[in-house]
């Protein structure tokens, strides 16, 4: 935005002010991730930039910490660990959060904020609060410790995600399709899969994809709540930061935001498609 | 005032109330029988009932007392996609995420018909709502009143007995208004089809129905043919409701068989039919339409009684003449004169005579 010829000293001086504040704002976000790609790629076993890195030199990086992720069966178990807990966690946390969503954006639900309030609450609870509750309570019934346990928790987690994604789009979702629906003689689950399925599945996608991220990402409840059987990525990271000081962590880190990237960018390049199909937004 | 409903009725709404926070009726005791083939219009302003009735019928609400009967069977306990009852909705609800042909398809493919079936159904309906050529685009490439005919088809095409529309004109442009209502009326006629039909419109009422069902208040206020409505309406709301109307406030001095004299509040006397008034000395409000007040004495019955009026504005319409006056004290008393080289062109501040009929100035209820 050009500042108008008619702006004063205090506005252009704002004008410039607030595109470094904006700058700065930026670069703390971003700086910290974009470090630890470079750092990766370090032949050395240090978490710092050598001075052949500076120079460029070749010999100053190298592949080896993403040999050893690949090869080292710690990192593959944690690996596969994640791969199985995270989907199962989101498929959870869609199926309910978007059930829930649904029923909460009823009129006539009685206390339906309230309702709303507990089960977003596991994003607003502190998470080692979170964590402890679910290890005691869990430990009861038998679930700490198991594979089911952490999933149960990860999608406790992604629910509240889906709420809010799914909710958003409901807002604009038009009530008299279902009642079109059920005019036309479809029973309220064709009505559901053909016609408000569709139409909120962008907000069911986000809500997935965070609920997914949250699951992959999580650190603190799978420590509690989990066992070694259950020792995902981001765990494996954190022993690996107490106890080995590796810079494989670095190179885990960089394939996750790499695969992070390429997620958020599938997924929104999949709604915009399915949109464009929709006839909804201008092609 | 409600008729009682008949049991030979293809709709029958018997005794029906509803109220939405269980204290105040927004339908009170409602009768109301559709014949086959009939096309209904409920007509009255925002609040009165209509839509939710409209509502009922299709299943959306539920009736807190009374029954409602479809071709005789009560329909309270069956679920709305049970009823087999097309619908044109107010914004069309056209799904957006599927083609004209695939919105179309939907009734027939959840009725488990066979894809040939379907799809000569399907071109049939578009043709009669003149879109067979949209069948591949999806509603939001259409116009409003192409996404308008795509919704008829819609109700249309699995061949439901009843329909009904609510507002579905609406937001459309007057022109293409006046054309769709012709089309639609023509459509259900042709058809055969009963229609139930929602507006606030009293002229879309007036040029589309057989019967219009005037609602105030959660009530039927008259339930009549549009051209009995017009001119024969049976209280003040329906006179005030339907078409341009002036009223003039007084006492009933006189009654004799179907003619009686009202005394107005300052004094003047005037011929009127009784309607809902019975004893001398009821307080009444007479109604006449603008069209029906002569000042040409030579048309008027011999000792007739006369108002005097001051003209107050002339305005000319082109096929007609509009002129506000002053009547009784009334400074809103329009009458409306046909454009013809012998009538004269009344001037600001002039004194007239007028009177009517006594026929046409009916005393309704104060």
């Amino acid at each position: 935005m050009a500042l108008p010829p008619y702006a004063s000293t205090g506005q252009r001086v704002w004008h410039y002010t607030f595109r470094v504040i904006c700058g700065l704002i930026f670069f703390f976000l971003i700086a910290p991730i974009v470090v630890v790609i470079p750092l990766s790629f370090n032949s050395q076993d240090f978490f710092t930039f050598t001075k052949e890195m500076l120079s460029f030199d070749p010999a100053g990086y190298s592949l080896k910490h993403y040999r050893d992720f690949f090869g080292n069966p710690d990192w593959q178990d944690a690996l596969w660990n994640s791969v199985k807990i995270a989907p199962a966690a989101t498929l959870l946390s869609v199926s309910l959060g978007t059930l829930a969503a649904i029923g909460l954006s009823q009129p006539h639900v009685p206390a339906r904020r309230a309702i709303m309030a507990t089960l977003i609450s596991p994003m607003i609870v502190p998470l080692i609060i979170s964590a402890a509750g679910m290890y005691f309570f869990y430990s009861r019934i038998g679930l700490a410790g198991t594979y089911w346990g952490v999933v149960l928790a990860h999608a406790a987690l992604g629910i509240p995600f889906v709420i809010i994604t799914v909710t958003a789009t409901l807002v604009g979702f038009d009530r008299s399709l279902t009642r079109a629906a059920a005019n036309m003689g479809a029973d309220p689950v064709t009505t559901f899969f053909r016609v408000q399925m569709p139409l909120i599945l962008p907000g069911v996608i986000s809500g997935a994809l965070f609920a997914f991220i949250t699951s992959f990402d999580e650190v603190v409840v799978v420590i509690f709540v989990g066992s070694a059987k259950q020792q995902t990525l981001p765990w494996q990271m954190f022993t690996g930061l107490r106890e080995q000081i590796s810079p494989t962590i670095l190179a885990v880190a960089t394939i996750l935001v790499v695969i992070s990237i390429a997620l958020l960018t599938t997924v929104e390049l999949l709604r915009r498609r399915s949109e464009r199909l929709r006839g909804m937004s201008p092609g | 005032m409600a008729e009682t409903a008949s049991d030979d009725g293809f709709v029958v709404f018997d005794r029906v109330q509803k109220s939405y926070d269980g204290e105040t009726l927004v339908v009170k005791d409602l009768n109301l029988s559709v014949a086959k083939g009939e096309f209904l219009t409920m007509l009255g302003p925002s609040g009165s009932g209509k839509t939710t009735c409209l509502m009922m019928l299709a299943g959306f609400e539920t009736a807190t007392h009374g029954d409602i009967r479809l071709g005789g069977q009560p329909i309270n306990n069956i679920p709305p996609h049970k009823r087999g009852i097309g619908m044109v909705f107010q914004n069309y609800a056209l799904f957006p995420h599927m083609t004209i042909a695939e919105n179309l398809a939907f009734p027939l493919e959840v009725r488990k018909i066979g894809k040939s079936d379907r799809e000569a159904k399907i071109k049939r309906a578009l043709d009669m709502v003149e879109m067979g050529d949209f069948g591949g685009r999806r509603p939001a490439q259409l116009s409003g009143g192409q996404q308008q005919r795509i919704a008829l088809a819609r109700a249309l095409v699995f061949e439901p007995e009843l329909v009904l529309m609510d507002e579905p004109l609406g937001a459309l442009d007057k022109q293409l208004r006046e054309k769709m209502q012709f089309e639609i009326t023509h459509l259900a006629h042709n058809l055969g089809i009963t229609t139930v039909y929602v507006t606030h419109d009293q002229t879309e009422a007036l040029t589309m129905s057989d019967n219009v069902a005037v609602f105030d208040d959660g009530r039927i206020q008259q339930l009549a043919p549009p051209d009995l409505l017009y001119e024969k309406p049976e209280n003040s709301f329906v006179a005030q409701f339907i078409g341009e109307n002036n009223t003039l406030e007084g006492v009933v001095t006189e009654i004799s068989g179907d003619t009686c004299v009202v005394r107005l509040d300052d004094g003047e006397e005037l011929d009127a039919t009784p309607i809902n008034v019975s004893n001398v000395g009821d307080r009444t409000t007479v109604s006449i339409r603008p069209e029906r007040v002569e000042y040409n004495k030579e048309r008027l019955q011999k000792g007739a009684h006369t108002l005097k009026a001051e003209v107050l504005e002339f305005i000319y319409m082109g096929d007609i003449f509009r002129t506000r006056l002053r009547v009784a004290g009334n400074d809103e008393f329009i009458i409306k004169t046909r454009n013809a080289p012998d009538v004269e062109r009344l001037k600001p501040g002039q004194q007239i005579e007028i009177g009517w009929l006594p026929q046409d100035c009916r005393a309704l209820d104060a």
